[in-house]
């Protein structure tokens, strides 16, 4: 199985790899996947409270190399975006901008569902009522 | 030395260059029929395969009349199983096998039991090995056939094929064995193990892909089968098709060489191995040799590097050529059925690695393939969320995960 260029280059130099404290206010934590799956994301993000734009973003996988690429590029995608601006990403801008083959699919179907649970984890701690489609 | 190496001897084998050096003449200037019977075109033809027949019936101890030629194992197991079953119909409709044999041998299975053939798949230790005293009570009077590997394709672990032969033999069952990775690299003897059909393949053993053989016993009993392909009624009637002359030069050239290097090659392999295996766990915490240490093919190892995906680990020392038991790498999309069978975890059986070492391999390139495996390893676990947890003292098993 041949990789893109772009998954090559995100699992060579994986960007904003780390953990933000699980602690902070401002700090939102998704995780999903199972390691029976042979995929993992954790996916952070930290918001400024005034703005609501995220200004920070770590990530930490466990999976395939396009599992990694997906995760490391959402968080390029997350940093400076609005909370709601980031509840727009879809896992379909990922598979088109890593070039995904339909058997990975499933690995940008997972960081859509990070991002979905980092900003959901986010709302709860911050007492704003969870949307709807925080849930999708 | 070149990259990329090449450590995945268990799924094919580069062809020895005395092996090709057999073959040629048979391309080109001898290209007779094997079955020309009334001209020097077809004697020259004859001679080569029968001497190949002769070659191969060495190596495992066997008579030169008892090989049927084929086009590779998966055909030899499925003339074995198939041929046996309608053969035997009469007797009982019953065979045995084990869950990590190759697909070559259970879908085989699946498509008898389709026909009314009853199949039993042992279960098997956590070592990998079978469990001969639920071997023996699974025996009944309707048994026909049992059929265990040799050794096996993912973990290397070799059956006690004498001991279940031996079973076989005092039920008055038939054995088969699937001998593809065993045949010319551990010493395998038809008559003291008790084997009454084996599958071997050319490519696993330096020799060309594309040709095969089963050896089917003649004496003590004499074992009949039903053929599978209607024709000419080559090899006795077994396997009709012109013979591949070339091809079986070559895999009798190729068990040649095998029987009389098996000794020297098995020490070097062994120690090769030995070398990898203290290497990575040396400098990896967290490993786990899947399969039995003890009883296994002298040039294998299967390793899982807890927390450490296996498709990433491949991507990452992408010029070493090895496989991995993830589903990712898989068509199937599921973790190795092998490492299920032992019991692994579906999370282990996603973090492992087969390394098969093979006659080419020199210890330069073992080394440059541990230093390798354990820098991606360590970068990958920088990388892991679960490797994260496992340091924070997380109970991964505790853990409330969102399938999908």
């Amino acid at each position: 199985m041949a990789y893109s260029t772009k998954v090559i280059d995100h699992y060579d130099n994986p960007r904003n790899v780390g953990s933000l404290d699980k602690a902070d206010p401002n700090v939102g934590t998704g995780m999903v996947g199972a390691p029976e799956c042979g995929d993992v994301m954790k996916l952070q993000i930290k918001v400024n409270p005034e703005t609501q734009i995220i200004e920070d973003a770590k990530f930490k996988t466990f999976g395939c190399g396009s599992a990694i690429a997906s995760s490391s590029l959402a968080t390029e995608w997350l940093k400076g975006k609005s909370v709601d601006d980031a509840l727009q990403i879809k896992n379909t801008d990922i598979v088109t901008e890593l070039a995904l083959p339909p058997v990975k699919i499933h690995c940008s179907v997972l960081a859509e569902d990070a991002i979905k649970a980092a900003i959901t984890d986010y709302k709860k701690k911050t007492g704003v009522a969870v949307e709807a489609q925080a849930t999708a | 030395m070149k990259l990329p190496i090449y450590l995945d001897n268990h799924a094919t084998t580069p062809m020895d260059p005395r092996v090709l050096q057999a073959m040629m003449p048979y391309f080109t200037e001898y290209f007779g029929n094997a079955a020309s019977r009334n001209h020097s075109f077809g004697w020259v033809a004859e001679e080569a395969v029968e001497k190949a027949r002769k070659q191969i019936a060495q190596l495992i101890g066997a008579t030169a009349k008892e090989i049927i030629f084929t086009s590779g194992a998966t055909e030899s197991n499925n003339l074995a199983l198939k041929g046996v079953a309608e053969m035997y119909a009469e007797r009982g409709n019953h065979i045995i096998t084990a869950a990590t044999e190759h697909k070559a041998i259970l879908d085989t299975c699946k498509r008898l039991e389709k026909e009314g053939v009853r199949v039993t798949y042992l279960p098997l230790k956590g070592d990998g090995l079978v469990d001969l005293d639920m071997l023996r009570e699974s025996i009944t009077d309707k048994t026909i056939l049992v059929t265990i590997m040799y050794a096996n394709n993912e973990i290397g672990v070799v059956q006690p094929v004498r001991e279940i032969g031996a079973i076989c033999k005092e039920k008055g069952v038939l054995f088969h064995t699937d001998g593809v990775q065993a045949v010319g690299k551990i010493p395998v003897n038809v008559v003291d193990d008790n084997i009454d059909l084996l599958s071997l393949s050319g490519h696993k053993i330096y020799g060309p892909k594309g040709v095969g053989a089963l050896y089917v016993r003649r004496r003590n009993p004499r074992v009949q089968l039903t053929a599978q392909m209607d024709g000419g009624g080559h090899e006795r009637g077994m396997r009709s098709g012109t013979l591949n002359v070339a091809g079986i030069a070559g895999l009798g050239e190729a068990c040649e060489l095998a029987r009389l290097e098996m000794a020297d090659e098995m020490v070097r392999l062994a120690s090769l191995r030995e070398k990898l295996k203290v290497k990575l766990e040396s400098s990896l915490e967290e490993t786990y040799i899947n399969g039995s240490m003890e009883h296994r093919l002298p040039g294998n190892l299967n390793i899982s590097f807890a927390y450490v995906e296996g498709e990433s680990l491949l991507m990452g020392i992408n010029d070493v050529a090895v496989s991995s038991g993830s589903a990712c790498t898989s068509a199937t999309l599921e973790p190795s059925y092998v490492l299920k069978a032992l019991g692994l975890g579906d999370d282990l059986a996603h973090t492992s690695i087969r390394f098969g070492i093979g006659r080419f391999n020199t210890e330069e390139e073992i080394d440059y393939t541990a230093d390798k495996v354990i820098s991606v390893v360590n970068k990958l676990r920088e990388l892991s969320p679960l490797w994260e947890m496992f340091k924070d003292g997380v109970d991964l098993s505790k853990v409330q995960w969102t399938a999908h």
